[in-house]
């Protein structure tokens, strides 16, 4: 099972002068357990995208199944499809609004129906997941944490509702290096330990190049790649079409390449970069060729 | 005298109530006209608090901010202080008021009481420099992300500002806005003299610049240029924080037994180290 998206149209504010298409036939299959990362610059229908996923936005033309179920739809089985995805938007602190960080996360959960006892302890499962110890932060004001803090409070929501589908929207973007790099372990292994399925927009290719199983670039409201990341970082041509970049290290062994070092070029990770580079320049000893 | 000057800044959140918090704590720092100055630090380090007292929207709770040396906790000082120095924030979309762009960018200028062709020439020659002019007439939530802190950067230029004060501009842009938000301050920094506080998580936007500033815990803990702060990669891992890509990779080459002698802080230098490694 899977969520499968299938000839997806959105049109913002229809039938006035602003009138946009956002999303133009836009045809995917989201595999299950695994960790699909979305790209694409500003416009390109990344957003616009992931809000069809739990129902938010209703599609113009085509349909969202979620394990062969559309999102949309009065049925407790529609209701029961759009409950399955876990939403995490950008700059989720914004959403923070209970009294104390225990409160919080626990207002997804209540809302769904669970026990108590069920809430309880799908808390501190969510706060030990983000890293937020339980005693020292359950009774804290989230108003009056940091915004790193703050974020993992708001993710922790989320990840207390136990979704098979998680979908976070950008959801490193403005932590510190540090925090990022937690952040992302984090998800990695809720995914690891959980086998659910995520989705995740990024702009951070270095991030996807680690990250994710299988990656979609979108531009102009239509998919233009999608592959593992080694099949869509190596057409540089079409994620420069889309506005974006291949990871740092890539383009430094490029560039390398261009200088006339015999070095791969099929690396995305910085161990790879490590092991290509000594390896090119250690034959560069043995042989000597090269125009620099 | 420096442009900017912070002697033994302390600013305390809530004083005197149980959720008392001192996020700045004896700050000493210069910054000199026409710098490009980077701020780094983790969340909650205190470097968006530093920056607003920099154009007095904080004021110290102790020591002192001086800016030209005007004394911002002094009230009579904040519009001049305020026309010198700009803030540019991380969400364009919270900073932008107006339906049309050149509207938008002339609302400062049209606030402080400035003649209408005056306004319009400081819109026109403000809108040239982010190289945003054709987008004169536009509606801004139409523009992308790194079109919108152009625009926020251009109204803080149609104030004739002499120091651009940028809260992590880049943070919510995709690659190319980013590029453009970064080369448009350089160019403003180097052609005009502007005087950049950009503050960052983004290690290679710090290599930029003349001078890096790093925070913790409302202290400033370490000073210096790109090439001196990264020169000790574990000792900024150990602060919460990164270094370049190119710094890494070096590095570790470096470990691995590669003659790299230099300091790298960009792609342009690491591949000019590799390449004289024949």
């Amino acid at each position: 099972m899977s969520i499968e998206i299938k000839n997806l149209k959105h049109i913002y504010m229809p039938r006035t002068p602003y009138e946009r298409l956002a999303l133009d036939d836009v045809n995917l299959t989201i595999p299950q357990g695994k960790i699909t990362a979305i790209a694409g610059h500003t416009g390109s229908g990344k957003s616009t995208l992931i809000q069809h996923l739990n129902g938010l936005l209703e599609p113009a033309e085509g349909q969202v199944l979620v394990d062969g179920v559309s999102v949309i739809g009065k049925k407790p089985e529609n209701k029961k499809a759009r409950r399955s995805v876990g939403m995490v938007f950008q700059y989720p602190e914004h959403q923070l609004f209970e009294e104390t960080v225990a409160k919080d996360i626990a207002f997804g959960p209540r809302n769904y129906g669970c026990s108590e006892e069920d809430i309880q302890q799908r808390v501190k499962a969510a706060m030990d997941f983000v890293k937020l110890d339980y005693d020292t932060y359950k009774d804290r004001s989230p108003f009056q944490l940091s915004g790193g803090q703050m974020r993992r409070v708001a993710i922790a929501g989320v990840v207390a509702l136990e979704t098979p589908y998680l979908v976070l929207d950008e959801p490193t973007a403005g932590l510190d290096p540090v925090g990022r790099e937690e952040l992302m372990n984090g998800i990695v292994k809720l995914h690891k330990k959980k086998n659910n399925t995520v989705i995740m927009v990024s702009h951070s290719m270095d991030d996807i190049a680690r990250f994710a199983d299988h990656v979609i670039i979108m531009a102009h409201g239509r998919v233009l790649l999608e592959g593992t990341p080694a099949q869509v970082f190596s057409r540089e041509d079409f994620i420069h079409q889309a506005g974006l970049e291949v990871p740092r290290v890539t383009a430094i062994v490029k560039a390398l390449k261009a200088e006339g070092v015999a070095v791969a070029t099929d690396v995305y990770n910085m161990e790879d970069a490590v092991k290509a580079i000594w390896q090119a320049l250690a034959k560069k000893k043995a042989g000597g060729a090269g125009k620099c | 005298m420096a442009f900017i000057e912070c002697k033994n800044l302390s600013h305390v959140y809530n004083k005197g109530l149980e959720n008392e918090y001192k996020a700045l704590d004896g700050i000493n720092l210069k910054i000199h006209k026409g710098e490009f100055v980077t701020i780094l630090g983790t969340n909650g380090s205190g470097k968006s608090t530093l920056a607003k007292h920099f154009n007095a929207l904080l004021q110290p709770t102790a020591g002192q901010c001086l800016v030209e040396g005007m004394d911002t906790g002094d009230e009579k000082n904040l519009w001049d202080i305020r026309g010198k120095v700009g803030m540019v924030f991380q969400n364009p979309d919270n900073q932008i008021i107006a339906a049309i762009v050149e509207d938008d960018v002339g609302f400062g200028p049209e606030n402080i009481g400035m003649e209408p062709h005056e306004i319009r020439r400081w819109v026109t020659a403000a809108l040239k420099a982010v190289n945003m002019e054709e987008f004169r007439h536009f509606a801004p939530h139409l523009l992308s992300g790194g079109q919108k802190q152009r625009i926020a950067i251009a109204g803080a230029l149609a104030m004739n500002t002499e120091c651009l004060v940028l809260d992590e501009p880049t943070a919510m842009l995709d690659p190319v806005g980013r590029q453009e938000v970064i080369s448009t301050v350089q160019r403003l920094n180097q052609r005009q003299g502007i005087t950049v506080i950009n503050i960052t998580h983004f290690m290679e936007e710090a290599a930029l610049s003349d001078r890096v500033l790093v925070m913790k815990q409302g202290k400033l803990v370490q000073e210096g240029k790109p090439e001196e702060i990264f020169q000790n990669i574990e000792a900024m891992k150990k602060l919460g924080l990164d270094v370049p890509v190119a710094t890494e990779l070096a590095y570790r080459l470096q470990k691995k037994g590669l003659p790299i002698t230099k300091a790298i802080t960009n792609q342009e230098a690491l591949i000019e180290a590799l390449c004289q490694l024949k």
